[in-house]
């Protein structure tokens, strides 16, 4: 049994037992991920009926995502870890996505696309075979017209679905895939700019 | 809250988080006793930028939270079960950064089932002197002065009344020591450099300009601090002196810059001392880090009969233990913990104290 936690998008959690999901809490909401975090966890366990110590581990979406709510996501995710002395399992949150057209029954090659802000999209790009989802290519970062792979169907997301995320984690090792991906995809150096030579103030 | 351990003497064990500018700090303590107090900084990654990159000192806490919370626990030799209740800071600071420790301390509250108080770092602050052998006596003027802040504020009640008195209107003073130390090609951070060149320096050989010290703004101003017209002067006063093919005389100049700094946020601390009748102050913040502040202030203080109170230096910068310690305090005298949903406050008042008090049943 493990918990998962998104905040790539919105916010999302889940308590997830093999196949099913028990319980999952989510919010559109792409500005208050710190503010919702707490209680939507505590509120996933409550509904599942699930005490932390119950679980084996903890699934953290990596992303990409917008830097600031994504690191509420895995801080927590890593966190709570920490506090029942279970493992944190890092996911690609796009995997989530594909993972839900796959189980719908979606087959073929597929491009699950983001909004990255700045006028910039995250994108990776699947292949859905029947026995499941891979990743072939991505995740990456670039402004809506030069997303690559036209050849794939285009599926653009808003949310990830935190259900389907620890659904993925479990399906990949069941699989044997590693999922390595230990540092967050922000696909984004951070905004700085190196002070150049200082300016006079006198004139 | 657990009443498990609750009897006669008992005091809680609390472990605090902050992440509200570049340091990542977790502290433990138990009552006013301190267990621990483990900090990650990132300064050495925002050297090279000449000040804190708010994105860059987010990314940092990320990657310290996890190592920290184990150090933090193994220095104290406690393992997380033996936590009583967690502390974090909801503002004010960096909002990116804040909310690592938000989001790290609601996920490690509700893995292990403890009650969680949401605090203010200013008053965070203040709060770290209650971990010194002696009690600290109330109501006392409290001088903070970091690179994030300076604010002067009068403290009647720790877990009850504070109120500020005066902050800077511009610069805190420790970014004017990182900028003035720019001006004469030192690094960053500024503090303990300017500090290391003013050495044998003639404090008097400048007279460089106090902000908000004249007579039209003691009353508006009373209390505020500016610091830009003194870094500009200097820039404009080192500038001269190049112009005109003159030895620049670094150490006159960083120790009367110096001066000037030390001179207007002891003033307006000790005109409060005076003003209000509270013959105490409390000093914060990593700026008394600063032989000169530490030195005059204890001067001043003889003086005028105030009495002096520096905790020490790894107390005094930014760090966890004085989150656990103001939780503690909060837990002591009867104060519920907060509700899950709070945020990070960027801009939080020091008159909150706590955040989000969960109301009473
Ligand atoms: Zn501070």
């Amino acid at each position: 049994m493990l918990l998962a936690i998104d905040t790539s998008a919105g916010t999302s959690v889940a308590v997830v037992d093999g196949d099913t999901v028990l319980a999952e809490g989510s919010t559109e909401d792409t500005m208050r991920h710190a503010e919702v975090i707490g209680e939507l966890i505590d509120l996933v366990l409550t509904e599942a009926g699930v005490e932390p110590d119950a679980l084996d581990e903890v699934v953290a979406g990596m992303g990409p995502g917008p830097f600031t709510g994504l690191r509420v996501g895995i801080v927590a995710a890593r966190a709570f870890a920490f506090g029942i002395g279970r493992p944190v399992v890092p996911v690609v949150s796009h995997d989530a996505i594909a993972f839900e057209e796959w189980s719908a029954g979606t087959r073929g090659p597929l491009l699950v696309v983001t909004d990255a802000r700045r006028r910039e999209v995250y994108w990776s790009r699947y292949e859905l075979a029947a026995a499941a989802p891979l990743r072939t290519s991505g995740p990456g970062l670039c402004v809506p017209a030069a997303v690559p792979h036209p050849e794939a169907v285009r599926i653009d997301a808003t949310q990830v679905g935190a259900g389907a995320l620890g659904r993925v984690a479990l399906l990949h090792r069941s699989l044997g895939r590693a999922d390595d991906v230990a540092e967050p995809l922000y696909l984004r150096s951070p905004d700085v700019t190196m002070p150049g030579a200082r300016k006079r103030v006198s004139q | 809250m657990t009443t498990r351990n609750a009897g006669e003497g008992w005091e809680p064990v609390v472990l605090g988080i902050e992440t509200s500018c570049d340091e990542t700090g977790v502290g433990i303590v138990r009552g006013s006793t301190l267990l621990a107090n483990v900090i990650a900084s990132s300064m050495d990654e925002h050297a090279r930028y000449g000040g804190v990159v708010p994105e860059v000192a987010a990314r940092a806490h990320l990657e310290a939270m996890n190592p920290t919370l184990e150090a933090a626990l193994a220095e104290a030799g406690l393992g997380i079960g033996d936590i009583d209740a967690i502390a974090v800071t909801s503002g004010p600071g960096l909002s990116g950064a804040l909310m690592v420790g938000v989001g790290a301390a609601k996920a490690l509250a509700v893995a292990t089932g403890k009650p969680l108080y949401a605090v203010n770092h200013l008053v965070g602050h203040v709060g770290a002197d209650v971990l010194a052998d002696d009690a600290l006596e109330y109501p006392t003027i409290a001088l903070l002065v970091s690179g994030g802040h300076t604010s002067l504020l009068v403290v009647r009640d720790l877990v009850g009344d504070v109120e500020l008195l005066g902050e800077t209107i511009d610069d805190a003073a420790g970014e004017a020591f990182d900028k003035v130390a720019r001006v004469l090609g030192l690094p960053y951070p500024g503090g303990p450099q300017i500090d290391r060149v003013a050495l044998g320096g003639d404090p008097k050989a400048i007279h460089f300009p106090r902000g908000l010290m004249q007579a039209k703004d003691l009353e508006k101003h009373r209390y505020d601090f500016s610091f830009s017209g003194l870094k500009t002067a200097v820039a404009r006063w080192v500038e001269r002196a190049a112009d005109a093919g003159e030895e620049i005389p670094v150490a006159d100049v960083a120790a009367s810059f110096r001066e000037a700094v030390v001179d207007v946020l002891l003033t307006k601390a000790f005109r409060a001392c005076a003003d209000f009748g509270i013959p105490r102050l409390l000093l914060g913040g990593g700026v008394v880090a600063n032989a000169r502040v530490r030195q005059v202030a204890a001067e001043r203080a003889e003086t005028q009969g105030v009495t002096l109170r520096i905790p020490p230096l790894s107390l005094c910068t930014d760090n966890g233990a004085m989150i656990a310690a103001l939780g503690a305090q909060l837990i002591a005298s009867g104060h519920r913990p907060s509700t899950l949903g709070f945020g990070a406050d960027s801009t939080l008042p020091v008159t909150q104290i706590q955040v989000d008090e969960r109301p009473a049943a």
